[in-house]
């Protein structure tokens, strides 16, 4: 049965939505040396923005006018939940030990998951999050969900859009300095406060982007979709070289593809037959994390080696 | 302490005004009640031993430390203690040790100076308007004139980590003069220079004085300074000791006790200091070991300064 191309497709689709999440945790990194572990937490409540907004519409709306809506709606929630977190629990922590501002993030992270396990309507279980009609699209070689077309046209758009505004913008490149050296930075007139924001705000409506291409990909969102999902794409971005926003586009890709590889080949190895298939994938994404910090330890792109958490 | 201060004849209106700045460190001062005008179309040398506060009043200056007493005023305004908003009053400055943005290319470096004075909303940069474009091309022209000034257009795309040392002191020059300031403040811009290259630091700050900027100098070059400066202010211990002309500060006793370690009893005339300077000289002729007149010699300068000007 030849159905690697099947795999390839499927291993890059998951690795764009991996690498849309990881923006938001390797350039907060890159600009304040924080791991944002809420970061899955502003994801997962991208899915419920965009999903209210879809409950919002008459019943029947077409996914594909109703998808405009969503995006804005869903962006709206990251952005604004990003910005708050930014605002009232990491900034008044700025110049704090390192360590404070991580126990922060990881205690806001359980209580964003808490909150809409308690307070969105019907979130103690999974909702159902609209999908495209339609099967799924025959390319030959390989086919792909319908859902995925949104994923395949937004990912590469996103990250197209991200490479100029670091590269070329008069904003982009004052986030570049500030995160080679914010005190100087803060010299050449750089409202170093207002790039952090921006950072965070942007890491936000890309995960954002994600969670409604997760969503239409599972056709499901639910309050702890976040954890599993921020834990990966935090893998992706330690992959790629965290700080790097390359580093976290080609990190994603990579993860997503040695996952769907792995899932679909490690067991016709001989002997290896009980690690394949799909309960092992996210041993196997964690064993590559494992090599990579091993015999690379700065990441495929990174460049800095010390200072790590 | 007004008693030393010169003002000489044919220089402008007040830039810069630091009145009765101090900062402490828990219970070290590291600058005490400073009191220094700089003037419009003027050089100021601020000379003094390692650890006399130099660059501790650097940083109160740009927003960098909050002053524990006093206020820094530019222009008649007082300034706000915080960064960005100093640079984008109008003051710029330099590094003792360099800090450029080594991973960003020359031209890039000088682009983030000239941060305050460009504009762009997010949407036209996403939408790339041509107004977004106009403002890109007129920025970069002005960075590149500023490179054509500092001799690094040639290396518009190099990055800033690969210059040799001497260019990219000269790149935090510009990339400073990027933010198009009406005062400079160098933190000992020919350190580890050679005499070639010294010399052609000291026409580039004459040159940036004649664009109608204002500089304010630490160095510890006193040739350099004295050659530079219309007016000289020396700081010991965190105090301000002196401030006048160059001549003025050379001659001072307590100048030179700060910088050579020893007290002079009998007040010595300005013979004697030509004396020690000679010998000195003489000195650094034979052997290229430390030059006392660069202040390696702070360190023994533990001897308090005999008169308190204060």
């Amino acid at each position: 049965m030849n159905d690697l191309p099947q795999q390839l497709a499927n291993g890059l689709l998951l690795g764009a939505l991996y690498g849309l999440i990881a923006i938001g945790y390797t350039m907060v990194y890159g600009i304040v040396q924080l791991i944002n572990f809420a970061h899955g937490e502003i994801f997962m409540i991208g899915g419920f923005g965009a999903l209210t907004a879809y409950l919002w519409l008459p019943a029947g709306t077409s996914l594909l006018f109703a998808l405009p809506l969503m995006i804005l709606m869903a962006m709206a929630c990251s952005v604004l939940v990003a910005m708050g977190a930014e605002r009232f629990a990491y900034r008044p922590l700025r110049g704090a030990p390192r360590l404070a501002p991580l126990i922060t993030a990881i205690g806001l992270s359980i209580a964003l998951q808490q909150a809409i396990w308690a307070f969105y309507p019907d979130a103690t279980k999974s909702r159902p999050f609209p999908e495209f009609e339609g099967g799924r699209i025959d390319l030959g070689a390989f086919a792909i969900g319908r859902g995925d077309l949104f994923l395949v046209i937004a990912a590469p758009l996103c990250m197209i859009a991200l490479g100029f505004f670091v590269s070329k913008t008069r904003t982009g490149r004052a986030m570049q300095a500030t995160s080679q050296d914010p005190d100087t930075a803060k010299l050449m007139g750089i409202n170093t406060d207002r790039i952090i924001v921006t950072a965070f705000a942007i890491g936000a409506a890309f995960a954002a982007i994600a969670a409604i291409a997760h969503g239409v990909k599972y056709g499901e969102v639910n309050f702890k979709m976040g954890f599993i999902a921020g834990l990966k794409a935090f893998t992706a971005a330690v992959l790629g070289g965290i700080g790097n926003i390359y580093g976290a586009m080609i990190g994603g890709l990579v993860l997503g593809l040695a996952e769907a590889l792995a899932t679909a080949y490690i067991e016709n190895i001989p002997g290896m037959s009980q690690l394949g298939g799909g309960a092992w994938k996210d041993v196997w994404a964690f064993v590559l994390l494992i090599l990579v910090l091993l015999l690379r330890p700065q990441g495929l792109l990174g460049q800095r080696v010390a200072d790590r958490a | 302490m007004t008693t030393d201060t010169v003002t000489p004849a044919g220089t402008g209106t007040p830039v810069l005004h630091a009145s009765g700045v101090t900062m402490r460190f828990g219970g070290l001062t590291a600058v005490r009640n400073v009191e220094l005008t700089v003037n419009s179309g003027e050089i100021v040398g601020l000379i003094g031993p390692n650890g006399a506060g130099k660059t501790t009043f650097f940083n109160c200056l740009t927003g960098l430390y909050i002053p524990t007493e006093g206020t820094v005023s530019y222009k008649g305004k007082v300034l706000p203690h915080r960064s960005h908003l100093v640079t984008q009053a109008g003051i710029a400055r330099t590094f003792q040790n360099i800090r450029l943005f080594a991973n960003m290319t020359v031209l890039e470096n000088v682009l983030v100076g000239r941060h305050t004075r460009t504009k762009e909303g997010l949407w036209s940069a996403l939408l790339r308007g041509p107004g977004f474009k106009k403002a890109e091309r007129e920025s970069e022209a002005r960075a590149m004139e500023l490179l054509e000034f500092t001799g690094l257009a040639a290396k518009r795309d190099h990055l800033a980590r690969n210059l040799p040392y001497g260019e990219q002191r000269k790149l935090e020059i510009a990339r400073a003069l990027a933010s198009e300031p009406g005062l400079l403040l160098l933190d000992e811009p020919t350190a580890g220079m050679n005499p070639q290259e010294t010399r052609a630091t000291e026409e580039l700050v004459f040159a940036i004085r004649d664009q109608g900027i204002a500089v304010l100098v630490i160095e510890h070059d006193m040739r350099f300074i004295f050659n530079l400066c219309d007016r000289v202010a020396c700081l010991v211990q965190g105090e301000k000791l002196v401030e006048g002309t160059a001549e003025v500060v050379q001659g001072d006793e307590r100048v030179v006790a700060a910088y050579l370690g020893t007290p002079f009893e009998d007040a010595p005339g300005a013979e004697e200091v030509a004396e020690v300077e000679a010998a000195e000289a003489h000195a650094t002729d034979r052997a290229p070991g430390p030059d006392s007149t660069t202040g390696a010699t702070g360190t023994t300068s533990t001897t308090g300064p005999e008169g308190d000007p204060k």
